[in-house]
């Protein structure tokens, strides 16, 4: 009689509490449960899925354009080839984040574009003929940034380059190096793209679980990670010798082309933007993404407007990118402060990423399952 | 009143609690052993990582490399001794000693429960806790006793009473009861819960989740030493427990604690679990205890109760050593660990390290995983303490790979509960000029926010 007298003075102590708490916090509100589900097929059916399509289909011109120029090398196909070249290598700008499932397994962002690349390598492989792309200590020497090297930096001008695919006496070795570069390439990236539409993207949407293994906490860390590393370290940070005794010019993307560097940061920060914000690859609506997300776990949270604070900080990262010249080498040795100033803009964004978006989604920001407490 | 404590100290009790205590504690953390091995917590936590973070005073302490594996066979082996209550006294001093020395290896990896584990281990060494039910009994029955001193028994009750209740004391400041914070975080994000998951996204269960296990914590001990409570306060703690083992990932923790809860129970439920063990064991215990049902243990040398004493005041003590530091606790975290303030808060950070030369002005940046695991940099941006040693440690490789002159700063960024992150450490303080000690750390910069309550 006793025990139960006691538990019912604690049950009753217990709803009062409750009933008084909710009470202090205001209005009431009832919130939709947001669903992940929805952001997961969003982020892959109309961004991860169609932006893998138009690079793939970039890449397949790339490779009929190798095998032009292969055929017939002259002045005229080897800059139709430059510029197909150019067409992927900013298209690949859209993909480059989504380094899960398929293109997790096959390292896809280090088989296309490490840089600097190993000129030196590239030419003892293309002297024996003696090489592997799928080793990982091939990374350096292939990708788009080895094509960077041999469509535009055999030699100073376009007539010399073509030289090494006519009248050099290794021309066999250089055109079968190129085309090897193309294929490997194109067959990478259609299997990436038929892994997604082959099952990978059902896979995908179902895994809306909560928990490191989950798809939204995985692409949230490398959607991070690549902004971190790959955008704001490697196409800025490192060239601009933030993380070095110095600066780096020889490190900036696309060195040998040199005029495209920046077009390939603006528009990899564009991409980055786009899939914050959840909009579709080809148009103007938007999904899901993080941003929705956000904004709905403020309703709980009523707290600072994170998703504002960091389209905003997008913008002025923008804005300083658009300042600098196209050519990173020459903004690198003539006004390395722009380039630094640029990479502080970055930062700002990769520490609201990192620090206050990852809180408020409480994503773990690494795959260790150690206990908490 | 003094008679009184001298009365109480006369006092005896049945030894079965104890021994069944002793029992599952050995047996629980033998699993504990097993379960830390199988996940490959070994490799990734103490073999893997370049760079250990020291406690303060225990630097020294260090894992040995693959003979680290040899401290978790030696930890698993004497808990199970303790279990069977084999050569019991030297089995817990070794279980207590290789536990402790794990958990000094790497403070990335602290946990209030490890610490609860130490502490327990370390007032098992003084407890008569072979007394009853033991193989130590079986060999030598003149090592057998029916009663134990009340206060044997109690100490424990004691540990497990101020676990709970300095839990929550902790909880009674105003973002755990007025922002429900970091339950607000937390609970929303496991939205993939059967039952649970669009409960969770309801403000109302954040403020009844975080009322309602202050209140638990406060109240469990006293609901549990009261005999007409006692049931339901187990009930209670079953559903608590196995409630926080379903929302976080708190491994054996609540199973540990479900466990010790018992020791609270008569001894007629003690000696239904002794037979209920026997039984599953095929042994026949009545080997295992006293002929005599009124041998009582004495203690030969009168240091245990000191000893405990001294102990038992430190536990009361050193959760207040907080009131020592002038700023915020949750911000600087000086004087947060061992005072059982458990998922009190969501801190995430962000810390990026300048190598300067002092003399030419050179400097770079330290790209963190190229030394720290992702864990230990996680746990490293948001506690001052990590990021010193970790400064210190850059200053010192970096000096030994030729560079001169060397200054190491912090940037870095936390976001605490929810708030917007802002600067943590000072930009301007050559890290390397400052020392890990007891005074407080002039460069934390000030929190931009008060938080009101104990």
């Amino acid at each position: 009689m006793k025990f139960l007298k006691l538990s019912l003075f604690f049950a009753i102590l217990a709803v009062a509490i409750t009933a008084c708490s909710s009470d202090s916090d205001g209005p009431e509100e009832t919130v939709d449960t947001f669903d992940r589900s929805a952001m997961l097929a969003n982020w892959a059916d109309n961004i991860v899925i169609p932006a893998y399509s138009s690079f793939n289909s970039k890449v397949v011109e790339m490779e009929a354009a190798t095998m032009a120029f292969n055929e017939t090398p002259t002045v005229e196909n080897l800059q139709s080839l430059r510029s197909v070249w150019q067409d992927a290598y900013i298209s690949f700008q859209n993909v480059s984040m989504f380094e899960i499932g398929k293109a997790e397994e096959l390292r896809f962002r280090n088989r296309l574009n490490v840089y600097p690349t190993n000129a030196a390598q590239i030419e003892d492989f293309i002297a024996t003929g003696n090489y592997d792309f799928a080793l990982p200590s091939t990374i350096d020497k292939q990708g788009f940034p080895a094509f960077d090297y041999m469509l535009n930096g055999l030699a100073e001008t376009d007539a010399e380059i073509v030289t090494f695919y006519t009248s050099n006496p290794n021309a066999e070795g250089y055109k079968n190096y190129l085309i090897d570069l193309s294929q490997t390439i194109s067959s990478l990236t259609n299997e990436v793209l038929t892994s997604w539409t082959g099952g990978y993207r059902d896979t995908f949407v179902a895994n809306s679980s909560s928990s490191a293994s989950g798809a939204v906490d995985k692409l949230t860390n490398d959607y991070i990670f690549y902004f971190e590393k790959a955008l704001r370290a490697g196409k800025i940070g490192i060239p601009a010798g933030v993380f070095s005794n110095g600066t780096l010019p020889q490190n900036v993307e696309a060195f040998y082309k040199k005029d495209i560097s920046k077009e390939l940061l603006l528009e990899a920060i564009n991409a980055s933007v786009d899939f914050f914000n959840g909009k579709s690859f080809n148009g103007n609506t938007t999904g899901p993404g993080f941003k929705a997300y956000l904004d709905y776990l403020n309703t709980i949270k009523n707290g600072e407007n994170l998703s504002a604070l960091i389209n905003s900080q997008f913008t002025i990262s923008k804005n300083k990118a658009n300042e600098l010249n196209s050519n990173f080498v020459q903004q690198i040795e003539n006004d390395n402060s722009k380039m630094l100033a640029t990479y502080d803009e970055l930062q700002r964004i990769v520490i609201l990423l990192k620090v206050d978006m990852v809180q408020a989604l409480d994503v773990s920001i690494d795959y260790v399952d150690a206990d908490g407490d | 009143m003094f008679t009184a404590v001298q009365k109480y100290f006369q006092k005896d009790t049945q030894a079965a609690p104890l021994a069944v205590f002793r029992v599952l504690f050995g047996f629980m953390m033998f699993l504990s052993i097993i379960r830390f091995w199988a996940n490959g917590w070994i490799e990734k936590l103490y073999i893997q990582p370049k760079f250990f973070f020291s406690y303060y005073g225990f630097e020294w302490v260090k894992p040995i490399g693959d003979y680290t594996y040899i401290i978790f066979i030696i930890c698993g082996i004497a808990a199970l001794f303790v279990a069977f209550g084999y050569k019991y006294r030297i089995a817990i001093i070794v279980f207590f000693l290789s536990f402790t020395y794990i958990e000094l290896m790497d403070k990335t990896t602290y946990l209030n429960h490890y610490y609860f584990i130490s502490c327990v281990a370390f007032l098992m060494i003084f407890l008569p806790a072979n007394a009853y039910f033991s193989v130590d009994v079986y060999r030598n029955p003149a090592k057998a006793y029916q009663l134990v001193p009340k206060w044997t028994v109690d100490s424990i009750k004691l540990m497990l009473a101020i676990v709970y209740f300095y839990a929550g004391l902790a909880k009674l400041n105003s973002d755990w009861l007025f922002n429900a914070m970091p339950l607000k975080i937390w609970l929303p994000s496991k939205y993939d819960l059967p039952f649970l998951g669009d409960l969770l996204q309801q403000q109302w269960v954040h403020y009844a989740f975080s009322w309602s296990g202050a209140l638990y914590d406060l109240a469990i001990p006293f609901l549990l030493l009261y005999r007409p409570t006692r049931w339901f306060a187990f009930f209670l703690v079953v559903i608590f427990h196995v409630m926080t083992r379903v929302l976080f990932p708190i491994g054996m923790f609540p199973y540990v604690m479900i466990v010790s809860a018992l020791i609270f129970f008569d001894m007629g439920f003690h000696n239904k679990v002794i037979r209920f063990i026997s039984k599953l064991l095929r042994i026949d215990y009545s080997k295992m205890v006293a002929l005599s049902q009124t041998r009582k243990y004495h203690f030969k040398r009168n240091i245990a109760l000191p000893i405990l004493a001294l102990f038992f005041m430190i536990q009361l003590l050193l959760p207040w050593r907080y009131l020592a530091y002038p700023n915020e606790l949750f911000w600087t975290e000086e004087g947060y660990r061992f005072s059982w303030r458990v998922m009190l808060m969501e801190k995430a950070g962000y810390a990026q390290f300048k190598i300067k030369n002092t003399e030419t002005g050179e400097q770079f940046l330290v790209d963190n995983s190229d030394f720290l695991t992702p864990f230990q940099e996680k746990q490293m941006s948001t506690q001052p303490d990590f990021i010193l040693q970790y400064a210190h440690y850059l200053g010192k490789h970096f000096t030994s790979q030729g560079h001169k002159n060397i200054a190491v700063f912090a940037e870095s960024y936390v976001a605490l509960n929810g708030r917007l992150s802002q600067p943590y450490i000072d930009p301007n303080v050559d890290l390397m000029k400052q020392q890990e000690s007891f005074p407080r750390k002039d460069w934390i910069l000030p929190f931009n926010d008060t938080i009101k309550g104990l």
